[in-house]
């Protein structure tokens, strides 16, 4: 370290003390509930099945969580093979 | 009745097994009697630290699957009569405890010692959750840095959850060891302060274990700082801790750093 790096250098506690609080704030709200994703991601499978056929390997959900929004992503894959509705079949 | 204490963190490296031998052997300095329990199945390491790695003859499992008496398994020290050591299994099987059978062991350590120390694996995987399951009180040994705070957070939120205490709607006391302190970066502010990790956790401050050389170099020689070097200063803040944990009104002292102006600029470490 030289000389000069102790003039320039700026604290970074306080920086890692201000995003742990945000962090932390936020995943101890989410704590304790029921993991909302993989709900999602059963529900979401059962009311496909009740139409099409799926395996749940093509069934992806995931959340991306952002400061003032998140995003919830479903991708779902439906092999041609499969893709006869049932309310057609039956 | 003894009390059975789970020293836990959620992350890894951040001196759990070091500070189970620490605080284990302070208190069974004091007369009473200790064991010490290596919940890290696959990955043991008590033992190495108390060195007793090769006085291992039969582990927790071993007594857990009905293969081994209790007595058998504990490992007494050689330096201190009243404190004993029983093993974690290299086995790689992780389902090898069952909730059942810790809960029988840990009560029949807690019907023969004072206090049953219980080191917990990292993570916060089944064997993390066996190791804290039948606690009274809990040590979070956490570095004053982010990712460790953060789990340190998780674990307190498991503490809360997990335990058979928190199930029966009954208290689990708490206590922050803050470990590997290093004085000099936390004057700087480029280290969490003490003030942040206990404003951040809300938990009350068991000790400061200021980071040293002598506690690597007792691990080494596999011998608990406390016991080999107890004039050190991290011994010390250890020794401190465990009266702490029995109870003691002791205040802590947060370590300060005393450098010169040229130790400063070289860059040079205070031991």
């Amino acid at each position: 370290m030289s000389i000069l790096d102790l003039f320039k250098r700026r604290t970074s506690a306080p920086v890692a003390r201000e995003r742990l609080q945000v962090l932390l704030a936020y995943e101890r709200r989410s704590r304790g509930q029921p993991d909302l994703v993989s709900i999602l991601r059963e529900e979401i499978l059962a009311v496909i099945a009740k139409h099409v056929q799926i395996d749940q390997d093509y069934l992806q959900v995931s959340m991306d969580r952002g400061e003032t929004m998140s995003t919830l992503e479903i991708d779902i894959q439906i092999p041609n093979k499969s893709a006869v509705p049932l309310a057609m079949a039956g | 009745m003894g009390k059975v204490v789970v020293v836990t963190s959620g992350k890894g490296g951040v001196g759990k097994t070091t500070s189970t031998a620490a605080l284990g052997a302070a208190v069974a300095k004091t007369g009473k009697k200790v064991a010490l329990v290596d919940f890290d199945v696959g990955l043991r390491n008590l033992d190495l630290i108390m060195g007793a790695e090769r006085r291992v003859v039969f582990d927790l499992v071993n007594v857990i699957q009905g293969t081994a008496k209790l007595s058998q398994a504990l490992i007494r020290d050689k330096r201190v009569e009243t404190l004993f050591l029983l093993p974690a299994s290299q086995t790689r099987d992780k389902d090898a405890l069952t909730e059942e059978g810790v809960g029988e062991v840990i009560e029949k350590l807690r019907s023969v010692f004072d206090y049953v120390f219980c080191d917990s694996p990292a993570g916060i995987e089944r064997g993390a959750q066996l190791a804290m399951r039948f606690a009274d009180e809990a040590v979070i040994v956490t570095n004053p840095e982010v990712s460790s705070v953060r789990d340190s957070d998780r674990i307190i939120g498991l503490l809360d959850a997990r335990t058979m205490r928190a199930e029966h709607g009954e208290h689990i006391a708490k206590h922050v060891l803050v470990t590997r302190y290093d004085a000099a970066r936390a004057a700087r502010g480029e280290m969490l302060s003490i003030d942040d990790v206990l404003e951040i956790l809300s938990v009350p401050l068991l000790g400061i274990i200021p980071e040293s050389q002598d506690v690597l170099r007792a691990s080494n020689l596999g011998s608990p700082v406390t016991l080999s070097e107890p004039l050190n200063a991290a011994a010390k803040a250890y020794l401190e801790s465990a009266r702490r944990l029995e109870g003691e009104d002791l205040p802590v002292v947060v370590p300060f750093e005393r450098k010169g102006f040229l130790d400063r600029l070289l860059g040079r470490r205070a031991a």
